[in-house]
């Protein structure tokens, strides 16, 4: 028989190798399914974890994709790993990251064809403003009238999608694009442009961001009170509030940077690498940013490392559709064995595993 | 005679703790044998055994001639092994016939279950209405039904755990005369317990355990409880003393405090009023559930007030949070630790930041010093005798005691001018319970003004020098604690409300 034990403190040992393990039982589980669709096991998982970065041929296309990908995610993440540390749960970033994008653009396109250098802070600002706003509404809603903030932030996605839809098609549209859909690029006009800093890294304003977001939160948690409190709130809220925790602040606070770093995010799409507001703009970062949030145990540096690596599978996963012909579900379910394995072995930092009858010796 | 129940050589081990060691002893048809140990001796693990939920590594059970070795605790019940917990598994929402059909293996008919509880309520002397919901039940009416749940299986041997720390002394009474006559029909009781004076009055025998092992058995009503105290101690126990004090000014005045319960089955307050001068300790005793949680937030800062219903050296607090109070010296020690007093996931250290940063000046500029709050961890660890590794170990790795210890010598260590604990000796060992008294009571003879908050009649007795009562959100107004008799004070907690209209009215 196997019991788990529920150990007194967690392992520090076991909470920083089990991502490793995960790893490496990943490379063995996704192993035996590429080689049951008959695919040669270990070129498949070098296609993945490996040719993005160094393949001679496409891995100057696709090693700038890897922080173009992760820039996002990350940024996202931090925010939403804060509510979810106070057990606040914003579920909807991917709305207030269309909302903050079509915000910080309507503000760049306002003043088309500007090109003053202020514009485009101006537009980070706005943007980062329409995520904050758009995140209030299920913050005031709970706070207010106790609503869930799960259901009301998620459905919010789809209204926001809608907005993105009528945007694209409507009052954004490009006059110049002769009816077709999408607004002007804006990553091709200098004062709105979020450009690639570092040329063939991928690196734009939104990775910096994203780097200064994991610095602020680390130090957030670690060294400020406010940090401590949202920690508080969520392990034991009884607790936080005989500390003098106000929850109403907390939530609205959680909500709001969660909210205004997704929003920032969008933004940064909209005039980076996306270049446009289209009616399919959003692609799901909102959404993988709450999977990274949990994949990096809700840890600043845990999330930089799980973006990163959330978005070295995407970029793999598509290198191996694209070289080896490898079914695009095969790799989802690579995808999900990762998580699989992650999560279930975050078992072993709580629990320690004991082999044994535990039968009453006569 | 043959023993009902021999156990012998019973071990059980945890990882970094042997729980029973080697333990043996006897129970007689028809005996109540008490078993005494301080938290931690192995008690409930013992029992645990005897129930089935727990199984031994080594040792025999024999139950009536028989090998005994329940798997479950529905072997144990199919045996006649029942037992009362010390806290209730019971649906509020649901009504007292209901909760006793859902723990039985194959329930009677509505209309005959409750008639078979009348009957058993009847002949034991525990009144108890089958319809009411357990959501409206006092704490001993709740045991009751427990115990008439266990009773309808007509059990050989009944299990109670820890049965009076909830009851009043009329209640205990009522108790005491029902398990006497179980005890007279031949079933036999096997009680735990850590009341001495109780055992004295109840038990015909005893069996002691201490760290795991029996280190005596005794005939209670033969010896003292000093001497028991000592066999269950392994030391004397020194009595909280201090020096007498006339009281000064009033620190703390509550007037006509009133406040609706922040949950379904909790306790409204109605018009509570209190006042505590500097260097002395007012005792507020009561039965669980009649108010003390609501009080304690009251007093904290958790809920507000209208600003004048709580007044602080004159001024009005009622409408401030827990810091402000703190700032001006008001700490209070809840009576959950994990959770309420502390974050259980969290360090010492980082509880000490809990409530002790306004005072201790554990924070800059908004970001918190560790060193310094390490520091301060490191201090109430060493004064108040905490029993752990360090610091960094989480506070849920604590035994009940040492980290009780450790919160009320978190709030004292901040030199507060107002101290509130409610329960703070619950669940804690009998030493630990004396350190933390005398605790106390140093703090008010340097000139705090302590409130107590607690089930312990005996400890309020011993500590305060005032006593007064709540009894459904209703605080009876203060006698002075020396001379009071248990009966007076059982009257007090009955019917607290017709002594404070009297006040209210002058």
């Amino acid at each position: 028989m196997i019991r788990l034990e529920k150990r007194p403190t967690p392992s520090r040992f076991w909470s920083l190798s089990t991502p490793v393990i995960a790893v490496i039982l990943t490379m063995i589980a996704g192993g035996l399914m590429f080689a049951a669709l008959g695919q040669d096991p270990v070129e498949a998982i070098r296609v993945i974890f490996w040719d993005p970065l160094f393949h001679p041929q496409f891995a100057s296309y696709s090693r700038p994709q890897l922080l173009v990908k992760a820039g996002p995610l990350i940024l996202i993440a931090i925010g939403l790993s804060l509510g979810f540390r106070a057990g606040i749960w914003n579920i909807g970033a991917e709305g207030q990251y269309i909302i903050g994008a079509i915000c910080g653009a309507a503000f760049g396109l306002a003043l088309y064809p500007s090109e003053n250098i202020l514009i485009f802070p101006g537009m980070v600002i706005v943007g980062a403003l329409g995520g904050w706003a758009w995140a209030m509404i299920p913050g005031i809603l709970k706070t207010r009238f106790r609503t869930n903030e799960i259901l009301v932030s998620l459905l919010l996605v789809y209204v926001a999608e809608a907005i993105l839809a009528s945007a694209a098609t409507n009052w954004l549209r490009n006059p110049e694009a002769r009816g077709f859909p999408g607004s002007r690029n804006l990553a091709r006009h200098p004062g709105t442009d979020n450009p690639e800093l570092i040329a063939g890294t991928g690196m734009h304003w939104g990775v910096v961001a994203a780097f200064i977001a994991v610095i602020a939160a680390y130090v957030l948690l670690n060294r400020h009170v406010l940090g401590y409190q949202i920690k508080l709130a969520g392990q034991a809220p009884r607790a936080a509030r005989f500390a003098g925790v106000e929850p109403t602040r907390l939530v609205l606070l959680c909500l709001g940077v969660s909210g205004a770093l997704a929003g920032m995010a969008g933004l940064f799409e909209v005039s980076g690498p996306a270049g446009q507001i289209s009616i399919d703009f959003n692609s799901g970062y909102g959404f993988t940013a709450i999977i990274v949030a949990f994949l990096g145990r809700l840890h600043p540096v845990g999330i930089l490392l799980a973006g990163l690596l959330m978005a070295l599978t995407y970029i793999g996963g598509e290198l191996a559709q694209l070289m080896l012909g490898v079914p695009a579900p095969a790799i989802q379910a690579f995808q999900g064995m990762l998580l699989f394995f992650l999560l279930a072995l975050d078992v072993l930092s709580n629990f320690r595993i004991r082999f044994g009858t535990g039968r009453a010796a006569a | 005679m043959s023993a009902l129940l021999e156990i012998k050589g019973l071990t059980k081990a945890y990882p970094g703790v042997v729980a029973n060691d080697d333990v043996s002893f006897a129970i007689q048809p028809g005996e109540v044998h008490a078993l005494l140990g301080e938290n931690g001796a192995g008690k409930s693990t013992l029992v645990k055994m005897i129930y089935g939920l727990v199984r031994p590594d080594a040792g025999t059970m024999t139950l009536n001639g028989a090998d005994y070795t329940p798997s479950e605790p529905r072997a144990a019940r199919a045996s006649g092994v029942a037992m009362v917990f010390q806290h209730f598994s019971l649906f509020e929402a649901l009504s007292v016939a209901e909760n006793i059909a859902l723990g039985m293996e194959d329930p009677p008919k509505p209309r005959d279950l409750a008639q078979r509880i009348h009957d058993v309520s009847r002949t034991y002397g525990l009144p108890l209405d089958p319809a009411r919901l357990v959501g409206d039940l006092s704490a001993g009416e709740r045991q009751r039904v427990e115990i008439i749940r266990c009773l309808l299986q007509d059990p050989k041997l009944l299990i109670m755990d820890e049965p009076t720390s909830v009851l009043t002394p009329q209640e205990v009474e009522i108790l005491f005369h029902t398990l006497r006559k179980l005890s007279a029909e031949g079933t036999a009781i096997l009680y735990i317990s850590h009341k001495l004076e109780e055992i004295r009055t109840l038990c015909d025998a005893a069996t002691i355990l201490r760290l795991g092992k029996v280190v005596g058995e005794c005939t209670p009503r033969e010896v003292s409880a000093a001497q028991m105290a000592e066999m269950m101690v392994g030391k004397s126990l020194s009595q909280p003393a201090r020096d007498e004090a006339e009281p000064g000014e009033v620190l703390l005045t509550v007037a006509g405090l009133s406040m609706e319960p922040a949950s379904p089955f909790g306790t409204p307050l109605r018009h509570v009023g209190l006042e505590v001068r500097a260097g002395e300790v007012l005792g507020i005793g009561g039965v669980a559930g009649n108010g003390q949680d609501e009080l304690l937030a009251a007093l904290s800062g958790e809920r507000r007030s209208a600003p004048g219903a709580v007044e602080f050296k004159g001024a009005p607090i009622g409408d401030t949070g827990p810091e402000a109070r703190r700032k001006l010296g008001l700490l209070c020690a809840p009576e959950e630790r994990l959770g309420h007093a502390a974050a259980p996931d969290m360090s010492l250290t980082e509880n000490a930041v809990l409530t002790g940063r306004v005072r201790k000046g554990l924070d800059q500029n908004g970001f918190v010093g560790w060193g310094k709050a390490k520091g301060f961890a490191e201090e109430i660890i060493a004064r108040f005798d905490v029993r752990t590794p360090g610091p960094d170990v989480a506070a849920r790795a604590l035994s009940g005691g040492n980290l009780q210890k450790y919160v009320i010598g978190r709030e004292i260590l901040q030199d507060p001018d107002v101290l509130v604990v409610n329960q703070p000796t619950w669940g804690v060992d009998a030493s630990a319970a004396a350190a933390i008294r005398q605790a106390l009571l140093d703090l008010a003879q340097n000139g705090a003004a302590v409130i107590v908050i607690s089930q312990d009649l005996d400890e309020l007795l011993e500590i305060s020098d005032r006593f007064c009562a709540l009894n459904e959100g209703r605080l009876s107004a203060p006698r002075p604690a020396r001379g009071l008799s248990m009966e007076e004070i059982g009257l007090m907690l009955g019917g607290a409300h017709d002594m404070h209209e009297v006040e209210a009215a002058q």
